[in-house]
């Protein structure tokens, strides 16, 4: 059993729970994350590692309660435990010198791109961060995301085709004359393939990171698989970033979709109303 | 001295239109009677050929004298001094190319029914309050850690601690067991049977930590650092394949394991009393002709799939499958479309499959493998109406622990590198046995590497070098 040692609600309907899990904190590392099993009766589910501490051995996930777990999940307090911690599991994010990066962070990606856009500034990056939410209520952990970049926009609403308002902002930075040498988003997943489109025509890599359905977390079932570059990979182990330029949205869009409401058409258009993303 | 029967005693089994919409166990087991009628089958040879044929050299003769005797104890006391998962193997061990091809009765009838007699004993311990003693030795103070908790591991570790060291086992998942929780279905292998060997295991103080992948929470060169004196490496062949065609990643094809751990690691068929959910259609393609497709068409069918096919590019005759496993298959009406090969799917809204386009096979000359090498037939081409689709074609081992752990040496299949008779790895200290080294291959193989690496474990660690 994990315990929980702080839980708290960022904004409306999303929380952060910190985790007693040495053994994930001890080895964590930016971009990873942890399988998680609230009860007996539960279902294992993937969650990305929002911050570590390895001293207190402490993991923080971050969440919006809308799925069948996540809300269960919501409902326990400070103090209750949860059945199953599994991690750090897939490839940490890379760490590199590359010059000046653009993080665009959306919904949970606000929390869990703190300690990337950390990492990235500490291996002497300049990083500016974009954060954006539908409405403004939705903006959480600005301050954290704003140490951890070295300058932080924040944007909130949709413009007529939905996207501007997150894409306005990145196609100032990309325009402005400044040479950007890579883009990390992390987001629901139609926000990330936006941001993939506007950046592609400027080639600049612009690293995802996807989160399809996970049932083992290991390599073992092949549910979360992803084309990636016309290739299926397993986005628990070969991921979870990928190339935003090779990515198959489509299908991930489909494959996400999996157990989401009966329709025969599937939105992959900016949103769906079912997207457990949101 | 009584006339030879030369037909074995039958076992009760559930009816097949019932039990098609059950996940309750399909074979029933001998009562008393039964197991004894079929024991005194046994001709008590002076040198068995059976114990020859068993991975595990369990000596057969010496446990059905007992029960034949109605010494039920001894028999347990027998059969586990060499196998400590007989409810098991009793249950899923493929005994007719073993120990019954070897036994002398079956030259001239059925051999004895070992399996059945086997698993009757074994289920009779779990059901009394009779638990066969083991004497530990003293504690070597030698300690080991076994990484994954299949049959391979499982039987490594209680090896181990017979001989006094101490055992932790780490495993990936959240329950033990490996394929025998997530992958072999309930109607075949009741979890509560799995559960009662593994707890038999603990009791011999093996510790089990769950939650824990090796090679990410751990790596194998902190284990041997942090005190362990030799690590076991039991973690199977867990990386599924698929066909590599077109539409294979639409909604509905699922690999096996995903497809068997959401209905028996993760109980969906138990939906919604259980969070997980398995999305199934009514037509149904499993895709291959081994163990694992037919477990995987029995699955779909009680999940109430209205009709499910296997699809398997061979004839009927090179059917991997242990025959039993077809015959009840078929029993249940799952249909089978022999020499026949998939090359492609289609999907309609949603990306969800809705059809399989196949290509009929002819067999050719026998190939490598001594089978005959099955052609695809030009202009054959049909399309097979489906929604949901499981692809049965094997598996290969999972690279995590070779990635992260430097001196292991693969095989080109991904397999390790291991000595065949002690288990020993390239890596210092470092064993390993089951599907890891052999690819996939069956339950008692695994507790054969096992209990061979744990042997030459015990010489390395009392050796004190
Ligand atoms: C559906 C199905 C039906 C089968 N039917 C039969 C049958 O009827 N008869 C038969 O004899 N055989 C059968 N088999 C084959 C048999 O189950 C396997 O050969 C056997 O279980 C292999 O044992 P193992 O101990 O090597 O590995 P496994 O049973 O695969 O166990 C490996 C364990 O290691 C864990 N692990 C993996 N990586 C790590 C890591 N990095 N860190 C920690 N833990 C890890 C896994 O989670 C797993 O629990 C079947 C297999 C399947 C899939
Ligand atoms: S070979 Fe057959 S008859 Fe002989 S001891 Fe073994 S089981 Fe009995
Ligand atoms: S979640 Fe099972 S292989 Fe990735």
């Amino acid at each position: 059993m994990y315990p929980i040692a702080a839980r708290e609600e960022l904004a409306p309907n999303i929380f952060l729970f910190r985790i007693e899990a040495p053994q994930v904190a001890r080895k964590a590392q930016p971009g990873q994350f942890i399988m998680l099993r609230v009860d007996e009766m539960g279902e294992r589910i993937p969650l990305t590692i929002a911050d570590f501490d390895r001293e207190r051995g402490t993991v923080d996930i971050v969440f919006a309660a809308v799925g069948r777990t996540t809300r269960k999940l919501a409902e326990l307090q400070k103090g209750d435990s949860i059945a199953n911690f599994v991690g750090p599991l897939g490839l940490p994010a890379e760490i590199g010198r590359f010059g000046t990066v653009v993080c665009v962070a959306v919904g949970y990606g606000m929390a869990t791109m703190v300690p990337i856009a950390r990492a990235l500034k500490e291996a002497g990056n300049r990083v500016i961060g974009i954060a954006w939410a539908r409405q403004g209520e939705y903006l959480f952990g600005l301050d954290r995301l704003r140490a951890a970049c070295s300058e932080l926009i924040v944007s909130a609403g949709n413009g007529a085709d939905h996207s501007s308002f997150v894409i306005q902002p990145l196609r100032q930075v990309l325009q402005g004359g400044q040479p950007i040498h890579r883009v990390v988003v992390i987001g629901p997943a139609c926000v990330m393939r936006y941001v993939s489109l506007t950046t592609k025509p400027y080639s600049i890599k612009t690293v995802v990171s996807l989160n399809p359905i996970m049932v083992d977390g290991t390599g073992m079932c092949g549910a979360c698989r992803v084309a990636v570059g016309g290739v299926t990979k397993f986005a628990c182990v070969d991921g979870p970033a990928f190339d935003g330029h090779l990515v198959e949205w489509d299908l991930l869009l489909a494959r996400r979709c999996t157990y989401t409401g009966n329709e025969d058409q599937l939105s992959t258009f900016w949103q769906c109303e079912h997207c457990a993303q949101w | 001295m009584a006339k030879l029967n030369l037909n074995r005693v039958d076992m009760p089994i559930q009816d097949p239109k019932a039990r098609g919409r059950n996940f309750s166990e399909v074979t029933l087991g001998y009562n008393p009677e039964l197991s004894l009628e079929e024991a005194l089958r046994c001709i008590q040879c002076p040198k068995p050929l059976c114990t020859q044929g068993c991975p595990v050299g369990i000596d057969i003769r010496d446990f059905i004298k007992p029960l034949r005797e109605g010494n039920m104890e001894e028999a347990v006391r027998v059969l586990k001094s060499k196998n400590n998962l007989p409810a098991i193997c009793g249950r899923v061990c493929p005994q007719e190319s073993q120990c019954e091809a070897k036994c002398v009765v079956g030259k001239r009838g059925a051999p004895v029914a070992i399996g059945r007699l086997e698993r009757f004993v074994a289920d009779w311990e779990i059901n009394s309050a009779y638990k066969a003693h083991v004497e530990l030795p003293k504690p070597t103070g030698k300690r080991v850690a076994v990484i994954g908790s299949g049959p391979a591991g499982l039987t490594c570790g209680a090896d181990l601690a017979w001989r006094g060291h101490q055992v932790t086992i780490y495993e990936a998942l959240h329950v033990a067991g490996g394929v025998l929780v997530y992958g072999i279905p309930e109607f075949r292998l009741p979890k509560r049977i799995v559960q009662a060997e593994i707890d038999n295991i603990a009791a011999l103080g093996v510790e089990i930590v769950l939650d824990t992948v090796v090679g990410r929470s751990v790596t194998i060169d902190e284990l041997l650092a942090d005190g362990y004196h030799a690590v076991f490496l039991g973690t199977g062949a867990g990386l599924p394949m698929f066909l590599n065609v077109p539409g294979e990643n639409l909604n509905g094809i699922y690999s096996a394991n995903e497809f068997l751990t959401r209905a028996n690691l993760m109980k969906a068929y138990d939906f919604p009393r259980y969070d997980t959910p398995l999305k199934m259609g009514k037509r149904v393609a499993v895709v291959g002709g081994g163990n694992v497709a037919m477990d995987a068409a029995r699955v779909a069918l009680r999940l109430g799939a209205e009709q499910v096919y296997i699809v398997y590019r061979r004839s009927e005759v090179e059917l991997p499958a242990r025959h039993e496993e077809v015959e009840h298959a078929k029993e249940e009406g799952i249909i089978f479309h022999v020499l026949t090969n998939p090359v492609g799917f289609v999907g309609g809204g949603r990306g969800l499959v809705t059809g399989m386009e196949c290509i009929r096979m002819k067999l050719g000359e026998p190939d490598a493998s001594g089978r005959r090498r099955p052609i695809p037939m030009p202009g054959s081409e049909f399309l097979l109406p489906v929604d949901t689709v499981v692809v049965a074609l094997g598996t290969t081992p999972n690279p995590i622990i070779a990635a992260t752990t430097p001196g292991l040496q693969t095989t080109p299949h991904g397999t390790l590198v291991a000595d065949e008779e002690t288990g020993k790895t390239t890596k210092d200290r470092v064993w390993a046995g089951g599907d890891i080294v052999t690819g996939a291959a069956t339950v008692i193989s695994a507790m054969g590497a096992g209990k061979r690496a744990a042997a030459s474990m015990d010489a390395f660690l009392k050796g004190g070098a």
